[in-house]
């Protein structure tokens, strides 16, 4: 299929190709992050991730319709006002949904897998009945459209680098809380041993309330940024939430390093194969190859020892 | 599909037209009180359905809920704008239409459910309803086993025809190869790029488009890839257009997809207004998501834009907009799903009857002279005549209309040499 072309064409063709994958991989994992967290530090499997994004779209679209209307001026800079609005109103119906259904759910994990999903419906519904079943135009500023003209063949997209720069941010914000910071500890200190962590004195409860807020305010800022590359309308969430689950399980359920390392390989997989492929053959393979590798090392690419 | 079916109503439209049938009498969309010629309901009812000295009972049946909503939301509400003219100017033989609404969920069983319920327990007259081509499949059977009469809206991939439905979309062929014509003539265009949504109706359309420009225009298909639905990401087919430079992006790309494929055609710097792309698939409900900005300059086949500039639509946009908010957006799909109650209404007073056997012989000939596409008339194979239109989208997220062919297109569910 080469032949056709000059060396210079498939040059920047490579390039482009290459950051397609990048992007793929930053938008992999800006969506896994929030689940990793949920899914990986909580043993909670939360099928309404997707609508816990979508919220952030719509916090998102609501935030542009007012600067439109009322501060036009601004209106350059709204994003960013509309991701911490998103990280908020996510994070705090994260934070009510805990405390109304998770928190009596911790002792059956596979009964959360149900109750999210009701969760996702009634989200799904309640989106429709309050902004309509069409999709919404989310307007950006003019300096987010367009792309970066490098060469005559390359053109870099500004909002893939701004996704980029943004999961950068974001990823190293979450290993910083996770890792770093006393809070961070508590978390893995009553992932590892619940009963343990309260004789210590730890609040569980609250630690388990703001962990499940966290995970749900960082899917809201992931749904803000998708709005730049993807639709926004009641059921978007549905188009996220499967590989969302791909990239999180593949990775090892409770590593951070895994999420990024699985996203990286599915990604790229995905990118390379697309290129040479259709695109739904290379969905094909790559769910192929991420089934055999599961079979292979059920536990995922990465996993913590722990005692059985 | 079988060939004794096809025989059977052409020959019923022969009979018909050797019984002398005159022209329908020209609608008028005023209102016109016809409760005095009421004829008696025996007469005009005799197979059971729901009908009273005053009323008929039609069902409505599309997605309210779930992921078709999106679309199907314009068919629900022009098909009850319809009813409510067709109601204010007298209703149909002198009674009331009253709609039970059914919702799909957008779950194809659930439409065959539905179906059966609407046809057995309600015994409606008809059904105005179904969006995608996989409810239409699952309810087709239904309709056929119990005899009822479906009205469907949306333009689909063809290769169908029965008794029991009037296809008020356009069928592929009807869409697509005006418009490649056009795109061959206006712009030169030799080299054409596919992109679709992975699933029948752009496979099937992909693969007419295919033949008509290898065979037809002499060109060449230079790239041609499908996504599964509810992809996101588009950046590799994106270089790959990049990379063969094709004179023509030809797209049916579905769904939430859609808004995904032009926001990053946008950002990897594909200027529309310098590269021609064609679509099939966006219509003014769809640019609502996508965003006027994103898709500017594209052209679109089809065989309406609310931009129309004929007397009909002038009085159709208003209407809908007073019924539904100004905000609306009207789309191709959402005014094929206005024609269905009207053809409906017209059919029954030709045939003086709400038998389904009698609708369906006198369905084909039926004309619409209020269509807000301009004119539409009902082909022998349950199809419509229409005629194709390109438009360019606009910043406002209308279209600007570029093109239309100068005649009606004939339906052509079985194109020849293009299967």
């Amino acid at each position: 299929m080469f032949g056709d072309y000059s060396i210079g064409d498939l040059g920047s063709i490579f390039v482009m190709q290459g950051f397609a994958g990048l992007i793929l991989f930053s938008v992999y994992v800006l969506m896994a992050l929030g689940l990793a967290i949920i899914f990986g530090q909580m043993g909670v499997i939360n099928m309404a991730h997707g609508e816990f994004m979508i919220l952030g779209a719509y916090v998102t679209w609501m935030t542009s319709n007012f600067f439109q209307a009322y501060l036009p001026g601004l209106f350059a800079g709204y994003f960013f006002l509309a991701m911490i609005l998103a990280f908020i109103a996510s994070g705090a119906l994260g934070m009510l949904v805990e405390w109304a259904l998770i928190r009596h759910l911790y002792k059956r994990p596979l009964d959360t897998l149900l109750a999210t999903w009701g969760l996702s419906l009634i989200l799904q519904q309640a989106y429709r009945s309050i902004f309509g079943a069409r999709e919404v135009g989310v307007e950006l500023p003019q300096w987010m459209l367009g792309s970066l003209h490098v060469s005559d063949s390359i053109e870099v997209p500004i909002n893939g680098i701004f996704v980029m720069a943004l999961t950068v941010l974001i990823t190293i914000a979450v290993a910083y809380v996770m890792y770093l910071s006393r809070w961070g500890r508590q978390v893995r200190a009553v992932v590892q041993n619940r009963i343990m962590a309260g004789a210590v004195g730890i609040n569980t409860e609250k630690v388990d309330r703001y962990t499940f807020a966290l995970g749900c305010g960082i899917a809201g800022v992931a749904g803000s940024a998708f709005t730049m590359i993807g639709s926004t309308g009641p059921t978007s969430g549905q188009l996220y939430i499967v590989d969302t689950f791909l990239v999180v399980v593949f990775g090892g359920a409770a590593s951070l390093l895994g999420t990024i390392a699985s996203a990286f390989s599915i990604s790229q997989t995905q990118s390379t194969l697309e290129f040479f492929l259709s695109g739904s053959m290379a969905k094909v393979l790559t769910l192929l190859a991420v089934v055999g590798i599961l079979m292979l090392r059920p536990q995922g690419l990465f996993a913590l020892k722990v005692r059985k | 599909m079988s060939d004794d079916k096809k025989q059977g109503l052409q020959s019923a439209f022969r009979r018909k037209l050797l019984m002398g049938m005159a022209a329908i009498p020209a609608l008028t969309m005023l209102p016109r009180p016809s409760f005095a010629e009421a004829p008696a309901t025996s007469a005009i009812n005799t197979t059971g359905l729901a009908v009273t000295d005053t009323e008929v009972t039609v069902g409505i049946l599309h997605s309210a809920t779930g992921t078709m909503a999106i679309s199907e939301t314009g068919s629900i509400e022009s098909e009850k704008l319809a009813i409510a003219q067709i109601n204010e100017a007298g209703g149909v033989l002198g009674r009331k239409i009253k709609i039970i609404q059914e919702d799909g969920a957008s779950d194809w069983p659930t439409f065959a459910e539905k179906a059966k319920k609407l046809l057995v327990n309600d015994k409606v007259a008809a059904i105005m309803g179904c969006w995608t081509s996989a409810s239409r499949k699952a309810v087709l059977p239904v309709v056929e086993q119990y005899n009822g009469m479906l009205y469907y809206p949306t333009f689909y991939e063809g290769l169908e025809q029965s008794k029991n439905v009037i296809y008020t979309g356009q069928e592929a062929t009807q869409q697509i190869l005006a418009g490649l014509n056009w795109v061959a003539k206006e712009k030169g265009a030799k080299s054409f790029f596919f992109v679709g949504s992975d699933y029948i109706w752009p496979r099937t359309s992909n693969k007419i488009a295919r033949k008509h420009v290898e065979n037809v225009l002499k060109g060449k298909v230079v790239g041609e890839e499908y996504y599964p639905l509810g992809n996101t990401q588009f950046n590799s087919v994106i270089n790959k257009i990049k990379l063969t430079k094709p004179d023509v992006i030809f797209t049916d790309v579905v769904g939430g997809s859609n808004v995904a494929f032009y926001k990053q055609l946008k950002a990897a710097g594909i200027d529309l207004s310098k590269q021609t792309l064609l679509t099939i698939s966006v219509t003014e409900d769809e640019i609502d998501g996508i965003g006027g900005e994103n898709i500017a300059g594209a052209y679109a086949c089809m065989k309406y834009f609310q931009s129309l500039d004929n007397p009909n639509n002038k009085l159709f946009v208003p209407a809908f907009k007073k019924m539904w908010g100004e905000k609306t957006v009207i789309g191709d799909v959402t005014q094929a799903a206005y024609l269905g109650p009207w053809l409906w209404k017209l059919t029954a007073e030709k045939a003086g009857s709400f038998d389904v056997d009698k609708i369906a012989a006198a369905s084909p000939g039926i004309e619409f002279k209020g269509a807000p596409e301009g004119y539409v008339r009902i082909h022998e194979n349950h199809h419509l005549w229409s005629k194709t239109r390109v438009g360019r989208a606009k910043l406002d997220g209308q279209f600007e209309l570029v093109f239309e062919t100068a005649d009606l297109v004939e339906p052509d569910p079985f194109p020849k040499g293009y299967q």
